[in-house]
């Protein structure tokens, strides 16, 4: 018979933990890291990354570059960094590649799990509430070095409008109104966006933007990668709006990059 | 101590029968029919948010006829497994054979059980077959599975009833069901056997849009394929 017991949770999380562990990322670090027969140099997690969130007047686009590093080796230069999660939302992370990845495919099923069994959406809030937990149960894998930051940005459908999340590595919650970006190159990514940014700016500019804003990032951060024109390789960018999420084509972002280079 | 009755197994079997038929006998329609993008699903239901179909995973849905309370249970620890399937291996490998499997095993066990009442539903596990595969696969075909209350399956071909007058229902499809049916065409063709069986009924049940409840499963939308259409959507396609 079916196991019933879980009827009344609409967690997805709490019900892995409870009936499946094995598929959490249970990893300890310590083990590997301390272990005699794994050389300390040895272990090398993928990470590096710029992801970044910007408002605009009919929502929010978020993106990320593409490259993930092994130390100072170029580990894989398309990874994907952000990922719609339902219609009004998007994550993008940064860290540890592994699992980043593995905390935004849990977090997405989450928010699926929770609109399939309950018939109504997850609020965004509630979403970005949940978030927390995720990272926070991630907390030990932070102390060993294996820190996960995802950024969470969504279009809020009682309040009309974008909205953008950033977490800290204790699963702390903050609310930002106009852009926020993370990673090795945030910083760079937020200087960019502080001196460009205008608020209710429209799509197209923001756009521009954030093309700009990743430019900068991957010139000055050696871990985050730029536009590769030989390979077409570009960053990947997605748009939140009343409408859903949309994934900018990588036309548009070609010839937003193309026209961007021809104006340096 | 008295000495217990002895009751043949096809008697218990036949009492446990009789009991489901006469609970599903009142139970309302669920049909599921093929039509040109997909599976469309239509129940008679007035109600808003308590529905008798349901998505379960990307090109899989659920429709159930009977009491609520114990398909309600089902259909969520069926997402339920869904999702751990998936998650454990790859979104593809979660099928409604696999699914369909779960629930007879479970409703077989129930219905077996010498302590409990067999569960008065039905079942009918969807699937939508995939256009990206190669022309002659079989998974190209869409799928549906009708499971009975004590847990015996079969697949059905371009159509399913369940619910009290099934049959009755099913004998009209037979004579009037065409391939390759435009939504509203299949939705019409739906309402209009509906309306026929509800004209014979003691108590009429008025076919609206407003008293069905209506999704489908469609080809032409992204990654989940099921899709609830909103009472607005059905007064269009029906005019």
């Amino acid at each position: 018979m079916l196991d019933l017991d879980d009827y009344g949770t609409s967690d997805f999380f709490h019900i892995l933990k409870r009936r499946h562990p094995e598929l959490l990322t249970t990893l300890n670090a310590s083990d590997v890291v301390s272990n005699p027969h794994v050389p300390e140099s040895s272990f090398r997690p993928y990470e590096g990354t710029t992801v970044l969130a910007v408002v605009y007047d009919a929502g929010v686009v978020m993106a990320g570059d593409r490259q993930a590093t092994e130390g100072y080796q170029v580990g894989e230069r398309r990874i994907q960094k952000v990922y719609p999660v339902d219609r009004h939302s998007a994550i993008a992370v940064a860290g540890a590649a592994g699992p980043c990845i593995e905390m935004a495919k849990l977090f997405q099923v989450e928010v699926e799990f929770y609109e399939k069994t309950e018939g109504v959406s997850l609020s965004l809030e509630g979403q970005a509430n949940f978030l927390s937990h995720l990272v926070r149960a991630n907390l030990g894998l932070a102390m060993q070095g294996l820190i996960v930051l995802p950024l969470f940005a969504g279009y809020d459908m009682k309040r009309q409008r974008g909205r953008i999340f950033k977490y800290d590595a204790i699963g702390g919650r903050y609310e930002e109104d106009d852009y926020y970006a993370i990673g090795s190159g945030g910083k760079d990514a937020r200087s960019t966006l502080k001196k460009r940014y205008t608020p209710q700016i429209n799509r197209q500019d923001a756009l521009e933007i954030v093309v700009e804003a990743l430019w900068d990032a991957a010139d000055e951060d050696i871990a985050t990668g730029g536009p590769d024109l030989i390979r077409k390789i570009f960053p990947i960018l997605y748009t939140v709006t009343e409408d859903g999420v949309t994934e900018v084509p990588e036309a548009t972002v070609e010839a937003l990059y193309r026209e961007f280079i021809s104006r340096l | 101590m008295s000495t217990p009755y002895y009751v043949s197994p096809e008697q218990i079997r036949q009492d446990k029968e009789d009991f489901v038929r006469r609970g599903i006998a009142q139970a309302k329609e669920v049909v599921v029919l093929e039509y040109k993008d997909g599976l469309l699903m239509v129940a008679e239901n007035p109600r808003k948010t308590t529905f008798k179909l349901s998505e379960i995973y990307d090109r899989i849905a659920f429709a159930a006829a009977g009491r609520i309370a114990e398909y309600e249970i089902l259909r969520v620890v069926g997402i339920r497994e869904a999702e751990i399937k998936g998650f454990r291996y790859y979104r593809e490998d979660v099928t409604a054979k696999w699914l369909t499997n779960l629930y007879s095993q479970h409703m077989g066990a129930v219905a077996q059980a010498w302590d409990a009442k067999p569960l008065e539903i039905e079942l009918l596990v969807c699937e939508l077959g995939t256009t990206d595969a190669p022309n002659d696969s079989t998974l190209r075909n869409n799928r549906i599975y009708h499971i009975a209350f004590d847990g015996i399956y079969s697949e059905e071909e371009k159509y399913a009833v369940i619910g009290g007058r099934a049959t009755s229902i099913t004998e009209i499809l037979q004579q009037r069901y065409t391939d390759g049916l435009e939504l509203a065409a299949a939705l019409q063709l739906v309402t209009d056997t509906f309306q026929t069986v509800e004209a014979e009924a003691e108590d009429e049940y008025q076919i609206t849009p407003q008293t069905i409840e209506v999704a489908c499963l469609e080809q032409t939308v992204e990654r989940r394929k099921f899709r609830r259409l909103a009472t607005d959507e059905v007064t269009a396609l029906l005019s």
